[in-house]
């Protein structure tokens, strides 16, 4: 029960930090000092007591975008087990569940951005819808590798692993889908190279694009589940990379959060020594994440 | 008892548009007379049906007739009910809509006419699923087939309407003439028409049997490349002609390949893996092209091909699981396909029946010059939404529920060891995890270009909204999709009942429920639901939320924006069209710029049906070139026609002889 609450914090909580992080390397690496760690938590409270500006365009998607998006993530992440501890709901067939509660914020988010009838926004939905029917089967690829390491259909015992820990013989297989997962990461959480966050070019974006023309809470609630859907992303990712544990519940909560962190810190370094790929260039990085995963899958059932 | 309740409601449903022949032209009257024979025999239907599934042994009938081959054989077991209920669900909600949508008072010539053929279509489907004799399925099948036919070329003064519908019969025949031949085969092989289980037949000979099933019922279904003549004749038809066409007519295709599987001999590990194959190209060619289209009903009939795909695939996890005794496989693989029959009949109805209100408002089937009409018809919108995340198998509704049971059989196929498992059987998850990132593409293109933004031309000046009786099928349509999304677990039993009839489960097999559990879909929809209803209330009444100024969309500093600035459905589909462009061959015209200031000047774009448009039509045009000479023969004088006998019998009985 009490990992259960704690796993609902650290999903509640944690996600602005990443972002912090991220933010932080990259300053260190550009020689900023860069905002502080909290920032995004900042912003988030400022844009929570601010107004809204809503275009007369709109209809009810537009609102129902962001809040349908942070409810399929919110609800994505209590699918995802958290280091060496079980997820709050387990149940056989869930990790399709997992795929297709992002296939739904998805549908609203492109939705909603076309709500506005702005042509940038458009640019936008089309990249996105274009770019996830390549991450999308290299993500099922992944799964399939370790719905098969594991023998099991059921998210948490995948991402641990079979019982006496991954053996030697599925380790190329799982270097394959660990690249390929964080490839699958960097796209749909919107980074470099796929993506930069920061640039000032709308006609050069996609998940910024997007979002545009939402202002104040709404705002507020779409930078809060993208974050929050890199961490529950970045936990699938960090069960292939990582399988060490200490085995005390009070070491393996800090060690899963250094974790994180971590990886928001190579996220960072990507962010910093890489420059965005042309967009045209896009599918083919997405198409190497899917051969990674699909030569993981072969390796594994040859 | 039950089998004479449903012969009396097919009877009733066939010939509900007779007694409005004798009625006005002019008036309502007729047309009303109509809805409400369907509503009874319907009624009727859904009664046996009911009747039938509590009766302990399978309902049947037999007695000879007038035909020389064949008897009047039916039985009613749970596979035909599966396939009955949506017989008599949508059509009967079709004609309601059609009070509204083809008022009989506006279509004088020919509304007697559909709602006659119309009739007619429901009453043959119905006793296709029922029929047990292969010269009683054929006739069913063939009057469904010709009463399709003028249904859907209800507006023959259309030329284009025409074309679709000649393409239409001919795709259907030639698929019969498979179907011909598979019956002359079975007849041959087991002695008699009768179609019940064989044990007798060699493996060529059911594997030549199951090749000409395939195709047959092939050309119905729509699988890849049979499927020239779907868009068309769904684009031209009367939206709930489409809806009957695409929701229930479509699964008759489905119906015979499963049923011609109950009754040959355990299958060998082939037709598995073709169906799985088949399946998986039609699904991602289907939903590829209709990401292509800008016609409203022919983007909606592409996508149809791309379910009839993901119905394909089940099918043939199914049959794998029959040859490797896997009942696991049988059970999600089959159960998955044959929800997906029902949650397809039930939303792609919703979804023809959506697009007809869309064209009875606007009066056009191109999406490209729609947009904005969420303010002119709300609810219509509100259900799109609904049919639309439905169609994309995302949770709360329907087709989650069946896709999802069938990715747990697919993922089941990895096995725990290699040699009981199927990988390459796996791979088609990844085949269905592309299909529905491409069906979210589809959905949110069309939902955006129809409903969203602002329009992109001038809209004619009145726009009506949907009347009651176009909007209340819609509504239980949609009621559907979300109870079999929330509530998946209902369906379990007669599922599982029509699997038993496929094949006999061994006792210890588990349940659907007990391998995939279908409660944590409904907990989890719920949740969901209620998580979006409370994170709107906290956005929507955090105390500054209530602070809102109505701007323009921000274009990025740009003073003049105009509608047509917006992003098109063509343009939001053009990366994808240019991704699968190896299949799709989109055609473009360029406009040519000439010197600063170059006139007006036009871009298309366009996706025609490679199948159709780059093959079939070519090679039909060079026949229709070359073959004319043959006319030499054709003289139209009797006498010449008697010699060709002659010469014909003489030459067959010297072969006969040298034969001996």
């Amino acid at each position: 029960m009490i990992e259960k609450v704690i796993h609902i914090g650290v999903l509640l909580v944690l996600p602005p930090l990443l972002l912090g992080v991220i933010n932080k390397t990259k300053a260190w690496f550009a020689g900023r000092n860069g905002p502080v760690l909290l920032q995004v938590y900042y912003d988030l409270f400022k844009l929570m007591r601010k107004g809204m500006a809503i275009s007369t365009t709109t209809t009810w998607v537009f609102l129902a975008g962001p809040v349908i998006t942070l409810a399929t993530v919110l609800l994505a992440g209590l699918l995802v087990p958290m280091g060496r501890f079980d997820a709050p709901i387990v149940f056989t067939g869930d990790l399709i569940l997992f795929a297709y509660l992002f296939g739904l914020s998805r549908f609203f988010t492109t939705a909603a951005a076309m709500d506005t009838g702005s042509a940038f926004e458009g640019m936008g939905v089309a990249r996105e819808v274009t770019f996830a029917c390549l991450s999308e089967p290299a993500l099922f690829f992944a799964l399939l590798v370790l719905a098969k390491v594991s023998g099991s259909l059921k998210l948490t015992e995948m991402l641990h692993g079979p019982a006496g820990g991954f053996t030697a013989a599925v380790a190329a297989p799982l270097v394959l889908v660990a690249i390929g997962l964080f490839i699958v990461l960097l796209a749909e959480t919107c980074r470099i190279p796929v993506d930069d966050p920061n640039t000032h070019l709308e006609l050069t974006m996609i998940h910024e694009v997007m979002v545009l023309d939402h202002s104040g809470p709404l705002f507020g609630v779409i930078l809060y589940a993208a974050s929050l859907k890199m961490l529950v992303i970045g936990s699938v990712l960090l069960h292939v990379v990582f399988t060490f544990q200490t085995g005390r519940a009070w070491l393996d909560w800090p060690l899963f959060i250094g974790e994180l962190l971590g990886l928001a810190v190579v996220i960072g370094i990507v962010e910093s020594v890489m420059a965005r790929l042309q967009m045209r260039h896009v599918p083919y990085l997405l198409i190497a994440a899917i051969l990674f995963c699909g030569f993981g899958f072969i390796l594994l059932v040859r | 008892m039950s089998v004479w309740i449903i012969l009396a409601a097919i009877a009733v449903l066939g010939f509900s548009g007779f007694p409005a022949c004798l009625f006005s032209s002019r008036r309502a009257a007729g047309q009303w007379l109509t809805t409400l024979i369907m509503l009874l025999g319907s009624g009727l239907g859904l009664s046996g049906v009911v009747m039938s599934l509590n009766e302990s042994t399978t309902a049947s009938m037999c007695a000879a007739w007038f035909l020389p081959w064949g008897r009047f054989a039916v039985a009613i077991d749970p596979l035909s009910v599966l396939f009955l209920l949506p017989v008599f669900v949508v059509p009967v909600l079709g004609s309601i809509y059609g009070l509204g949508y083809w008022k009989q008072s506006e279509h004088q010539t020919n509304g007697r006419r559909l709602g006659l053929f119309y009739g007619l279509l429901a009453g043959a489907m119905a006793l296709v699923t029922i029929a047990r004799d292969g010269v009683l399925f054929l006739i069913a099948w063939e009057v469904m087939a010709i009463a399709a036919y003028f249904a859907a070329t209800a507006e023959d003064d259309n030329p284009e309407v025409r074309r679709a519908g000649w393409v239409y019969l001919i795709a259907t025949h030639v698929g019969t003439l498979c179907l011909i031949a598979m019956f002359a085969l079975w007849n041959q092989a087991t002695g008699s028409f009768a179609l019940s289980p064989t044990q007798g037949v060699s493996s060529e000979l059911a594997g030549a049997l199951f090749i000409l099933a395939v195709i047959g019922f092939g050309f119905k279904a729509g699988l890849m490349p049979l499927h020239v003549w779907l868009p068309g004749a769904h684009a031209n038809a009367p939206s709930h002609v489409s809806a009957v066409m695409s929701g229930v007519m479509l699964k008759m295709g489905v119906y015979g390949i499963v049923r011609m599987t109950v009754l040959l001999p355990v299958p060998e590990m082939w037709w598995g893996g073709v169906l799985l194959a088949v399946g998986a190209v039609t699904g991602i060619a289907g939903i590829a092209f209709a990401i292509g289209q800008h016609d409203l009903k022919r983007l909606l009939a592409y996508s149809s091909i791309e379910n009839i795909g993901i119905i394909a695939m089940g099918l043939g996890l199914g049959m794998l699981g029959r040859t490797q005794n896997r009942p696991d496989w049988v059970l999600l693989g089959l159960g998955g396909a044959l929800l997906h029959v029902w949650n397809h009949s039930l939303f792609k109805s919703l979804l023809f029946f959506n697009a007809g209100a869309i064209i009875h408002a606007v009066h056009t089937r191109d999406i490209n010059r729609l947009g904005g009409l969420t303010r002119h018809m709300p609810l219509v919108m509100g259900l799109f939404v609904i049919g639309a995340v439905a169609i994309c198998a995302l949770p709360p509704f329907n087709g989650f529920a069946s896709e999802w049971l069938l990715y747990v059989g697919l993922f089941r196929t990895l096995g725990s060891d290699v040699q009981a498992g199927c990988p390459a059987a796996a791979l088609a998850a990844v085949a269905l995890a592309m299909i529905g990132a491409l069906a979210v593409a589809c959905f949110v293109k069309l939902l955006s270009a129809v409903f969203l933004g602002s329009p992109r031309h001038p809209m004619p000046g009145h726009l009506h909204p949907a009347s009651t009786s176009m909007t209340i099928p819609m509504l239980l349509l949609a009621g559907g999709c979300a109870v079999i999304g929330l509530f998946p677990m209902l369906t379990a039993g007669l599922l599982e009942k029509a699997i038993g009839t496929w094949m006999t489960l061994p006792v210890a097999a588990d349940s659907i429920t007990a391998i995939a559990p279908l409660n944590w879909i409904t907990l989890l929809g719920l949740a969901l639901i209620i998580l979006v209803g409370l994170i709107t209330l906290i956005v929507r009444f955090l105390p500054m939320s209530t602070v809102i100024r109505e701007v323009g969309t921000w274009d990025c500093g740009y003073s003049r924006p105009t509608a047509r600035i917006q992003y098109t459905g063509s343009s939001l589909g053009q990366m994808l069209v240019r991704l699968f462009g190896f299949f799709l061959w989109p055609k473009t015209e360029n406009p040519k710029l000439r010197g600063v200031f170059s006139g007006i000047t036009q871009f298309k774009s366009l996706v025609p049906d490679t199948v159709l448009d780059r093959l079939v039509v070519p090679v039909f045009n060079l026949a229709g070139r070359y073959l004319p000479w043959l006319r030499i023969m054709q003289q139209g004088q009797t006498h010449l026609y008697v010699l060709y006998i002659i010469v014909i019998v003489m030459i067959l009985m010297i072969w006969g002889a040298c034969g001996n």
